[in-house]
């Protein structure tokens, strides 16, 4: 055997058992996924083995008034999914971005100190941690009781079971998903740049935009794709703090597997998911690809 | 004074240290930069000479004293507000910037259009021998290529003082030479003054036309390379630069004795003030006695010769089992022959070219 040829059963070897894995527990029920979703829905749940493009014409609007309705409460739906997501990764990016820059700046110590500080939530049950914010939003919750009693409301604010409740809980719950790959650049950030750039009379707000900014976008584009992806799917924070008020697409597929029983229809929703997530995360491979030949280029 | 491009007086800086202490990095310098001129600074490392040049480009706040460019206060302004670009040791190009968008960038930060930009980026470039390579980015470039595109990028706004802060030292040999002398006539071509700092004293010597001598935080002597070489003010001065051969003792006439009883010849001069100091004796000053020579001579047994391609280095050691270093031209070979045979030799001076360094410092 040549030492290339090892090589590569080396590491065929090294990547079996996970390849397997994935094959069986992510490929598998995608596929099955993919196929429930052309299906028509059987009348006690189940699946009907015949073509069924109407679940998919239930969401875009073709669907064959025959069977099914177009409803564009599924679009909205998932536009408003869209806008949470986008809104929770612009809110744990102005929080976990002043803060790399922070700790970076630290003594190995309490740069590890902090570190494991960030991680510290998830040894809690997210279900848990959730209940805690409903105990501080709700109408008797701790923000309206400490308002109350100062004497700066009258009645109680309707924190809770709103948009930004939701907002709020997701910042929360995926601040470390953004904070990881953010510190990652910001750590690697050459300072000598930065002083280069003001010695060529840049002063700080333009050393930002065209120095630091720039060279810190992969782990920002890095974080954004990772809270983006989990927040449009997320279906119990908005379950926990949205209450039936506000509902995610993550909610209404889940609704549709378990509550309605409506497979078919429930699968075709995440196909829809499932491909805004590719296309975004295709655009991200592309786009890291371009800057890594780049690199290979130089070399 | 219109002579003068940088004054610093008594400039202080003190670090605080991680135990609690402080380190003296400036001790209250004072020093005129002239217009037009090559200065270096020269010292080991922690002597203060990056300090200095930091505290100019403006990232060093200093605790005291005051800095002036162009006779105008700077004490107190930022760096992206002085006159004064700086070659950093690492190149710092920015990675995701072309070559171009480098050397572009203060012409750009200044608000200069497009179209003037990049003339003066072409001719900048020109100017380093770099034609062309506006597209590349800096990873596709050598080290030598990158550090000529810092220059560019620092050079390019005509800055009224460029700073270098060791640009060479990662470079090799060959190349490093090469640069030193483009360097020193990139300088008369642009007519602005040139502060660079550097740990290598041959660097010092091939390129300023004044160099700073650091040790402590202080300027220990400013002046020509050849004053620096030939008129050490101190024994640090006289050790950093060039090896050399010193010689403590008390003076006595035109001779110094050592307290082991060596006699050294010197000129004699008029301000004779001490009656301590000591005698500094380059190595190529020394040379092979012929036996009726009339010079003062130091025999030594040879510990080693050493061939250095132009001349050879003799270690050897006098009776009293002091060590002296002495080169002498590799042309001389039979003579040379002679004393590898008998490992013993006749060092030869003229007391003309002995300098005597005071005790306090002054010559």
């Amino acid at each position: 055997m040549s030492i290339a040829s090892r090589r590569r059963f080396q590491l065929g070897l090294l990547l079996g058992p996970v390849s397997a894995f994935l094959a069986v527990f992510f490929l598998g029920p995608l596929a099955i996924m993919v196929v429930t979703s052309f299906l028509a829905p059987g009348l006690y749940g189940g699946v009907e083995w015949t073509f069924y493009p109407d679940n998919f014409g239930r969401i875009l609007g073709f669907a064959d008034p025959m069977f099914e309705e177009f409803d564009p409460i599924y679009i909205a739906i998932f536009l408003r999914s869209v806008e949470i997501a986008a809104l929770t990764v612009l809110a744990t990016l102005v929080v976990c971005y002043p803060a790399a820059f922070c700790i970076a700046r630290l003594s190995e110590r309490w740069k590890n100190f902090c570190l494991f500080l960030i991680t510290l939530p998830f040894f809690t049950s997210l279900i848990v941690r959730l209940f805690v914010w409903v105990l501080i939003l709700r109408q008797t919750g701790l923000v309206n009781e400490v308002l109350l009693s100062s004497g700066l409301i009258e009645r109680p604010l309707d924190l809770i079971y709103t948009k930004g409740a939701i907002i709020l809980g997701m910042t929360y719950v995926f601040i470390p998903f953004m904070f990881m790959p953010v510190y990652a650049s910001v750590e690697k950030l050459d300072w000598t740049l930065v002083r280069a750039s003001l010695d060529l009379g840049a002063g700080p707000v333009r050393t930002f935009w065209r120095i630091i900014l720039p060279l810190t976008a992969p782990g920002i584009a890095g974080g954004a794709v990772i809270v983006f992806i989990p927040a449009l799917g997320n279906f119990v924070v908005p379950a926990v703090l949205g209450g039936a008020k506000v509902m995610m697409f993550g909610n209404l597929i889940e609704q549709q597997f378990l509550a309605a029983r409506n497979w078919p229809f429930g699968a075709a929703l995440a196909m829809m998911v499932m491909s805004v997530m590719l296309v975004m995360m295709i655009a991200q491979v592309v786009l890291s690809g371009r800057r890594g030949r780049a690199a290979a280029l130089a070399r | 004074m219109q002579n003068s491009i940088v004054r610093l007086v008594e400039a202080s800086k003190a670090f605080a240290t991680p135990e609690g202490g402080s380190v003296t990095a400036l001790d209250r310098i004072d020093l005129d930069v002239r217009r037009n001129e090559f200065l270096t600074l020269l010292g080991p490392s922690g002597c203060g000479k990056t300090t200095l040049l930091q505290a100019i480009s403006g990232f060093v706040e200093l605790d005291g004293g005051s800095i002036l460019i162009d006779s105008e206060d700077m004490t107190d302004r930022p760096p992206y507000r002085r006159p004064v670009n700086t070659v950093f040791q690492n190149y710092a190009l920015f990675p995701h910037m072309t070559v171009g968008e480098n050397v572009a960038y203060s012409l750009e930060v200044a608000g200069v259009a497009k179209p003037a930009r990049r003339e003066k980026v072409a001719s900048a470039l020109k100017m380093v021998g770099l034609e062309g390579m506006e597209g590349r980015k800096p990873r596709q470039l050598s080290g030598g290529q990158q550090q000529r595109v810092a220059l560019a990028r620092a050079i390019i706004a005509r800055p009224k003082l460029l700073l270098l802060d060791e640009p060479l030292s990662a470079l090799d040999k060959n190349l490093r030479q090469a640069m030193q002398i483009e360097l020193k006539t990139l300088q008369n071509e642009l007519g602005i003054s040139f502060i660079f700092v550097t740990h290598d004293q041959q660097e010092a010597l091939t390129m300023s036309d004044r160099v700073a001598v650091l040790s402590g935080g202080r300027i220990q002597q400013l002046d020509t390379p050849r004053a620096i070489y030939d008129h050490p003010v101190n024994t640090f001065v006289a050790t950093f630069i060039g090896a050399s051969n010193l010689f403590e003792g008390t003076l006595d006439g035109d001779r110094l004795m050592t307290s082991d009883g060596m006699a050294i010849r010197h000129q004699p001069c008029e301000r004779k003030i001490s009656t301590k100091a000591t005698a500094l004796i380059r190595p190529e000053q020394f040379f092979l006695a012929e036996d009726n020579a009339p010079f003062p001579t130091i025999e030594v047994d040879l510990d080693q010769i050493v061939f250095v391609g132009s001349t050879f280095e003799l270690f050897g050691r006098t009776a009293e089992g002091r060590k002296v270093v002495a080169e002498v031209p590799a042309n001389r070979r039979s003579l040379v022959g002679a004393i590898e045979q008998s490992r013993k030799a006749r060092l030869a001076y003229d007391p003309s070219a002995v300098h005597l360094i005071g005790e306090r410092g002054g010559a």
